[in-house]
């Protein structure tokens, strides 16, 4: 277990600059998420922390120790690929205990770790089996394992669960979660789903484009994201982004309907802004501003609504089951202190 | 629902006796293998057949020949121009083998990296075997030349030598420099190979492996080799029954000499059978390769039969 420092990482590929200057503060036996859309550099950045990319400038440092020149075999950390990884020639036992023949364990020393990392994921009637005889789940268990058996520093994971169907995937996240509420090792999870990031992570790690946009709790990101591109990124469904401006103390959005402020936001008359609310922080009030129904999606446990304003297309998630048509009317209106304004041209949180 | 199931009727079809036959399965079967079995009756089945009862004739060419039984395998056993043909493939084919895979799995491993003019490289690799077998040979045997030797010529021009290397002159030497030949040609085919089955190991396993504190000879003695066994075995085949019935590098090389030292047995069934006329001979001492060949191929077929860690159904 340790902490582990990442100072003003940067790296090029040739003249292709692909982190721009990365830092993330990781304590001892927190779980972190890097999370971000496909190619800003998650798992450019795994990578290096593993030491299989090096470093073009900056500082990663693993428990005290700067680590840019250390090879991989070195950092004591292990690492559950996206594709697991598994070598297809030795079966689950080979594979779990490989490590450990490397580095030359006496075999009942080797037998008992293995067997104990097998218990830990239920593998114990799968240890003579191959890859290929496995199933997907089955599979990132011994990827797991093997990583386990090592008994690392720090795990890292590349987007352990893409592969995977929507059901298994989210029982082998509460399983990853739960392994590590019991061994508490220094984790960094790579992922590009949100929902996994805000159900797994201690702290999350918002990358866009080489560039950190924020970092922090699940619920702090949540609450109060940074920038637009944060607002937009955590949350499902996404929320709702007004552009317009402030005039008198309320919103006039695009369309000029005109929305509730923020008290601490109505000194600043003709800024232009925008404004975010959540679909879950629409309320139906019967004196709210008038939209009308575009669709009509019950999940059972709420219901979600497509509603026009206007030319404004927004989405609503409600508590009641509406029963509704196309085109009918329904008076909403924002949770006020959960209103968002960001600067229209910054795109930073105000 | 069911009313409407069991109230169709499937239309009466007119059965004739050909659509009958053809839809009887061994008559099919027996129409669609009829083309390739006649192309192998036509160019395996009976030159092999042909070849194999001449061995038991004393066939001349002029003369069609008597069954004479065993004779030509009598004679043959007690000859020892034959058993140095045998011993001479074996370790002709032996050692060439050796050479070719340790230099050709050498030559892959190297091009796997990333080197500056990968490709350039790997073209100037397959050049050996893009070039006709007749024109190698010919080159070697310019090359071992006992005047005209370009080797020799630069021994003595840097002052390591005063003579002529003799090559091919005396037994070993000639021996040596057949399989160097041979070796230089098989190279190439070996090499590409290999790289194509290296190519197909996915660069994750190497992580893993790098992750799991490999050296680098562990990468290979643990991933690369048991990976790369497979496709090993086939080429190690192929390359066996190339070499081991190789004529044309021998043939224009020594002609089997000097006193019938390098000879094979293609060669040498070729010289008592063509030039000679002993047809019965030659195909006899042809014959007597049959047994080799069916081992490579028994060799084959156990080292190939697939892995247990290849097959997609559980089995334990
Ligand atoms: N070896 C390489 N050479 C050049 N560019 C690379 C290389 N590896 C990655 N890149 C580039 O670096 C950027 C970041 O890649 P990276 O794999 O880190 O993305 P990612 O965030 O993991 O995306 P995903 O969610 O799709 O896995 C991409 O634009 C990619 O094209
Ligand atoms: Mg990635």
């Amino acid at each position: 277990m340790a902490t582990v420092e990442i100072r003003d990482v940067r790296k090029a590929f040739g003249s292709t600059q692909i982190l721009h200057g990365v830092s993330v503060d990781i304590e001892d036996g927190q779980f972190v998420v890097l999370v971000g859309p496909s190619g800003c550099g998650k798992s450019t950045l795994l990578r290096m922390l593993a030491g299989l990319e090096n470093i073009t400038g900056g500082e990663i440092s693993i428990g005290d120790r700067v680590v840019n020149k250390v090879p991989p075999k070195d950092r004591d950390i292990a690492m559950v690929f996206q594709n697991y990884a598994l070598y297809p020639h030795m079966t689950v036992y080979q594979n779990m205990a490989f490590s450990r023949k490397l580095a030359g364990a006496p075999k009942e020393v080797m037998d008992q770790e293995v067997q104990k990392a097998a218990r830990i994921l239920g593998l114990e009637q799968l240890l003579h089996r191959f890859p290929r005889q496995l199933s997907g789940g089955q599979r990132q268990r011994v990827a797991m394992g093997r990583a386990i058996v090592r008994n690392p520093q720090v795990f890292l994971f590349d987007e352990p669960l893409s592969n995977l169907d929507a059901k298994l995937r989210v029982q082998m996240r509460s399983e990853i979660k739960d392994l590590h509420q019991r061994l508490k090792v220094t984790t960094v999870y790579v992922t590009h789903d949100q929902i996994e990031a805000m159900t797994m992570a201690d702290k999350i790690v918002v990358m866009n484009h080489g560039r950190i946009e924020q970092a922090g709790a699940p619920l702090d990101l949540y609450d109060r994201p940074a920038n637009l591109f944060v607002a937009g990124f955590i949350g499902s469904p996404a929320m709702n982004m007004l552009a317009g401006r402030i005039k008198d103390g309320s919103f006039i959005d695009g369309g000029g309907t005109r929305w509730p402020l923020p008290p601490a936001h109505a000194g600043r008359d003709g800024a232009e802004v925008v404004y975010g609310i959540r679909p879950e922080h629409l309320r139906l009030d019967p004196n709210g501003i008038q939209a009308r129904i575009q669709v009509v999606e019950p999940t059972g446990s709420e219901t979600q609504v497509t509603l026009r304003i206007g030319e404004i297309s927004l989405m609503g998630a409600f508590r009641e089951r509406i029963v509704a048509n196309h085109g009918d009317v329904l008076a909403v209106s924002p949770d006020l202190p959960l209103v968002h304004i960001f600067d229209k041209a910054s795109g930073q949180r105000i | 629902m069911s009313s409407t199931t069991t109230g169709w009727v499937r239309p009466k079809i007119e059965q004739n006796w050909l659509i009958r036959l053809l839809d009887w399965k061994p008559f099919l079967i027996f129409i669609c293998l009829l083309p390739a079995i006649g192309l192998l009756a036509v160019f395996l089945t009976y030159p092999l057949g042909l070849g194999i009862w001449l061995a038991f004739t004393d066939t001349t060419i002029g003369r069609s020949g008597r069954w004479v039984g065993l004779e030509n395998f009598e004679f043959m056993f007690e000859d020892p121009i034959f058993w140095n043909a045998v011993f001479f493939s074996v370790f002709y084919t032996g050692v060439a083998t050796i050479g070719k895979f340790g230099l050709g799995l050498w030559l892959a491993l190297l091009l796997n990296n990333h080197l500056p003019f990968k490709s350039l490289l790997r073209a100037i690799i397959l050049l050996p075997w893009i070039v006709p077998t007749v024109l190698t040979a010919v080159a070697f045997w310019w090359i071992y030349n006992p005047q005209f030797s370009v080797i020799s010529w630069m021994l003595i021009e840097l002052g390591l030598r005063d003579t002529n290397v003799d090559f091919i002159n005396t037994a070993w030497p000639a021996r040596w420099s057949l399989i160097a030949a041979n070796i230089w040609r098989g190279i190439p085919f070996v090499a590409i190979s290999l790289l194509a089955g290296l190519q197909t190991i996915s660069p994750s396993l190497y992580e893993a492996a790098l992750l799991d504190g490999s050296t680098a000879w562990q990468r290979f003695r643990y991933i690369t080799f048991p990976m790369l066994l497979p496709i090993l075995a086939i080429v190690m085949t192929f390359s066996i029954i190339f070499t081991f019935t190789d004529f044309q590098l021998v043939y224009a090389i020594t002609r089997g000499g000097p006193v019938n030292s390098t000879h094979l047995l293609a060669t040498l069934a070729f010289q008592r059978g063509i030039p000679a006329g002993q047809l019965g001979e030659g195909a006899a001492i042809a014959v007597s390769m049959i047994p080799f060949l069916v081992f490579a191929t028994l060799f084959s077929y156990f080292a190939l039969a697939r892995r247990k860690w290849q097959q997609g159904e559980s089995n334990d």
